[in-house]
């Protein structure tokens, strides 16, 4: 089997003891408290940006959309507006419901050989519900850590609250989303680790996400729920963050930088990795196109001039047999 | 080779023990295809041409061919932002996979969509990403050595762009694109395959794949008229190179060539003829423009744009409205996504409307071209043909999407359309197998030679399955497709994988049902099959008889 998730996993617990270590042993809470986290934040953010512009500024000499219905021709023939567009409308359309439902992923099949050598194709939709689970859930709890950022607290935040803690099991109420956050990612690694081909084609860079997610999210749960953490020194830690006067309230424990700490690697780490996808879908010319160059012109922004064989060329090397078989010449 | 049930039983899809960055190459008899001569490239002013062939040790690279091809990759990814952002979003998240017919085939891991994607960014990551650069290995890197090179030959030909994946793929990473950029790079060092650099010379010289020079190519058509005048009684003359003819008229040249394309050009003619006697309508053929294909789409985008000049240069020189296009695949991707941008503006030519019906065909305003399907079915609504669909009765129709026009266009009703204005007895294949769906006949992109038998029946493995199952659950005898390649493959695939079914085009259909002013009593269709049930044995009427290709 192969091992490449061994440097993810080794890589994420060297992370956590260097937190661990420095806050711990050598009390470096500004540093990972304070710096840390504006570095990561920086270089997330000019990372991101900086790869979204590379990406924008490239041309897109051709408009090759992958169409997946019918074609929009005589009137009278139905076209599939979202999955084969005209127009940018049924562009807008086919990106948000790629985007925010995944549609692409929703089709996913799977093959399999039957007696007789039959192929079958099955509706695979677990990978889907993963995925729609993990960056449901994750989105959530991004957007529930925004009430240590902001005073007042908006009432939607305190509305999502009161969703995302619907069950109100123990004290304090579980939050729904870090549950299947960890039962998502849980599941995204272990189909990595033993579906075969998933195995296979797995990198190194594939799980380390994975753990890293994993941590974040146990981490948060430990300190929420277990370790029982003060919210009211988080806040203000936060807080001082936002407003750029950091402070480090005393008191909070080892657990809540290591959380932050690989919060903060995990901001760095995005924008030189596969989670650029999280831009890159926006910008993928096979999705975000219409299926209109029939119709009007894409002009290609580099459009290399050639030599072609013209029809005088292609005349005078068989003029003699054209005229043998009676075709109409241009030079007799 | 072994027989399809001998293949089914040995297929496995279980990856190897050793990761795939470990697992050498072997160049497997009749995998590949044979080396591109260097006659072909010299013809074209290509880079490198020289005599080799791939399973030679030596490659005869030259000394800085690691340059020429890292150069490569980087103005590539400057000019595509496809390019740029498949190497760099891929989640591997696996749905690709199974999508791809190379790989239910074969059972080799690295025909698996992402994995030929990984064969590039491997190499990308090691020499244009930061990453790739501090973790090496680790951050799935690998430097570009004679290795990897002859790994991207044998698997930049062993995809066909049937874009098949990119349907599935969450962020529509196109394998097409990257196999279209893959050979662009080969191709920087003289390194392609004869079946694509020989009809890409041909084609540059006289206009077709085939090479097929205009004297000969007016014989064959002439030929042709004989036949269709055997079996019809009406003499059709076809008219060449015609200034001032109302529409150009352009097919792939393996129709001209070959079985049982060659049906489907007499389809053409009579229909062409047809339209002529009955409504007045000037179409004309060219021997300067005389292929529909572009085996440059497989080449360069360059080469593509060289090739596909000609129907417009041919177009204006002739005068003619504006250009009917006829079926086949890959020209039909070309023609939709590729020619305005390429050789546009076509502002010599008129916007498109059918001159019998009046309609006006929006969707082809900028292009000036029209499918053939698109335009018979207009006709056929507007009831401009005279159909009598029991001619056809001795068939049991399955219609094969061909890839380009269904994920390249999405050209899926207007043959449906045609087909059951055609046909009595039209069943589809099962839902995953056709339309976006569609499953490639194994040997698109230029895989469609003699040599690589063994790759065209593994990778036409799914396509064969589904016409198996609707040729025993329907006796479904007959498989109609829009694509010349289609039409000279099948037959072989048919034979191995479902030996019940016979293939042709969509205008030997409209042709056989077609009742032509002045034809005599029709009792045979074009391949001289009797089309009346009386003439024919109870147990005898729905087998077809004995085609090329069926052992």
């Amino acid at each position: 089997m192969n091992k490449k998730y061994m440097y993810s996993l080794l890589a994420v617990i060297v992370l956590i003891l260097i937190a661990y270590v420095g806050v711990e042993a050598m009390g470096l809470q500004v540093l990972f408290g304070v710096i840390i986290p504006y570095l990561a934040v920086l270089v997330f953010i000019i990372g991101f940006i900086s790869h979204i512009m590379d990406w924008a500024r490239s041309p897109v000499p051709f408009r090759i959309p992958t169409t997946c219905g019918q074609q929009k021709s005589l009137p009278w023939i139905k076209q599939n507006k979202i999955d084969n567009p005209f127009t940018a409308g049924g562009v807008i359309i086919r990106m948000a419901l790629e985007i925010l439902f995944f549609r692409s992923l929703f089709k996913n099949t799977k093959v399999s050989l039957n007696e007789g050598g039959k192929i079958c194709y099955k509706w695979e939709k677990w990978l889907w519900l993963a995925a729609i689970a993990f960056h449901y859930s994750f989105l959530t709890v991004i957007i529930r850590h925004l009430r240590f950022f902001l005073e007042p607290v908006p009432v939607c935040l305190q509305w999502l609250e009161n969703i995302d803690g619907f069950f109100q099991i123990g004290l304090p109420g579980l939050f729904m989303s870090g549950a299947v956050l960890l039962g998502a990612v849980t599941f995204l690694f272990l189909r990595r680790l033993y579906i075969p081909q998933m195995n296979y084609i797995s990198l190194a860079a594939d799980y380390f996400p994975l753990f890293i997610i994993f941590s974040i999210a146990f981490t948060g749960i430990l300190i929420r729920y277990f370790t029982k953490v003060n919210v009211v020194d988080v806040k203000a830690l936060a807080m001082g963050l936002a407003s750029f006067h950091p402070t480090i309230p005393e008191g909070i424990g080892v657990i809540f930088y290591i959380h932050l700490f690989l919060v903060s690697i995990l901001f760095a780490y995005f924008p030189f990795s596969k989670l650029m996808h999280l831009g890159g879908v926006f910008l993928s010319p096979t999705r975000n196109l219409p299926n209109n160059t029939r119709a009007y012109m894409h002009i290609n922004p580099w459009n290399p001039s050639v030599k072609i064989h013209t029809y005088s060329e292609y005349e005078d090397e068989f003029r003699e047999k054209m005229k043998g078989v009676g075709l109409p010449l241009e030079k007799e | 080779m072994i027989n399809s049930d001998e293949r089914v039983s040995k297929l496995k899809h279980r990856p190897p023990k050793t990761d795939w960055m470990d697992t050498p190459t072997v160049y497997k008899k009749g995998m590949y295809c044979y080396a591109a001569k260097p006659s072909r490239l010299e013809y074209m002013d290509a880079p490198y041409p020289k005599d080799w062939s791939c399973i030679d040790e030596d490659w005869q690279l030259p000394e800085n061919w690691k340059e020429i091809l890292l150069n490569g990759m980087k103005e590539r990814l400057e000019k595509f932002r496809t390019f740029k952002i498949f190497m760099d979003i891929c989640v591997r998240c696996g749905a690709c996979a199974d999508k791809c017919h190379f790989f239910i085939g074969t059972g080799d891991p690295k025909n698996m969509p992402v994995l030929r994607a990984e064969l590039l960014r491997s190499v990308y990551r090691n020499n244009f990403t930061k990453a790739g650069k501090i973790l090496g290995r680790i951050g799935g890197a690998r430097e570009l050595t004679v290795d990897v090179l002859k790994e991207w030959w044998y698997y930049f030909f062993q995809c066909t762009e049937c874009r098949r994946c990119s349907v599935f793929c969450p962020y529509g990473i196109d394998t097409a694109e990257i196999t279209i950029i893959g050979r662009e790079l080969l191709n920087l060092l003289g390194l392609n395959i004869d079946w694509i650099a020989a009809p890409v010379a041909f084609c540059y010289r006289t206009g077709n794949h085939m090479g097929i020079q205009p004297h000969a190519f007016v014989d064959m058509i002439d030929f042709f008229t004989d036949e269709v005048e055997t079996v019809t009684g009406v003499r059709m003359e076809q008219t060449f190179n015609k200034k001032g003819a109302d529409l150009l008229f352009i097919c792939p040249s393996g129709d001209v060539f070959g079985d049982p394309g060659t049906f489907t050009c007499m389809g053409y003619m009579i229909i062409m003829h047809y339209l002529r006697e009955v409504h007045g309508l000037d179409i004309t053929w060219s021997t300067y423009a005389s292929e529909g294909g572009n085996f440059g789409l497989f080449t360069s985008n360059e080469t593509m744009k060289r090739l596909n000049a000609k129907m417009y240069a041919e177009a204006k020189r002739l005068k003619v409205k504006w250009i009917l296009g006829a079926e086949c695949g890959h020209m039909w991707r070309v023609i939709n996504q590729y020619m305005v941008t390429m050789n546009g503006p076509a502002d010599f030519l008129e916007e498109p409307s059918n001159p019998i019906t009046g309609t006006k065909f929006e969707n082809a305003k900028a292009t000036k071209m029209i499918h053939l399907a698109e335009f018979l079915s207009d006709l056929i609504i507007n009831k401009k043909l005279d159909l009598d669909p029991s001619r056809n009765d001795r068939l049991k129709v399955t219609f094969h999407d061909s890839c380009n026009p269904a994920r390249g266009a999405g050209i899926l009703e207007e043959p449906r359309y045609v087909i059951k204005n055609t046909c009595n007895n039209f069943y589809e294949m099962p839902r995953n197998t056709i339309r976006e769906q569609t499953f490639c006949c194994g040997c698109g992109s230029g895989l469609n030679a003699g040599e690589d038998m063994e790759l065209r029946m593994t990778g036409g493995m799914p396509r064969g399955n589904a016409a198996r199952y609707v040729s025993d659950l329907h006796g479904v005898n007959t498989l109609a497709c829009m694509c010349a390649i289609d039409r000279a493959v099948l037959p072989a695939l048919m034979g191995y994988w479902a030996p019940k079914v016979d293939v042709c085009g969509l205008s030997e259909l409209v042709a056989n049902a077609l009742i032509i002013p002045g034809e005599k009593e029709k009792t045979e269709n074009l391949r001289g099959e009797p089309i009346l049930r009386k003439d024919v044995d109870p147990d005898e009427w729905y087998v077809r008889p004995d085609f090329p290709g069926r052992e």
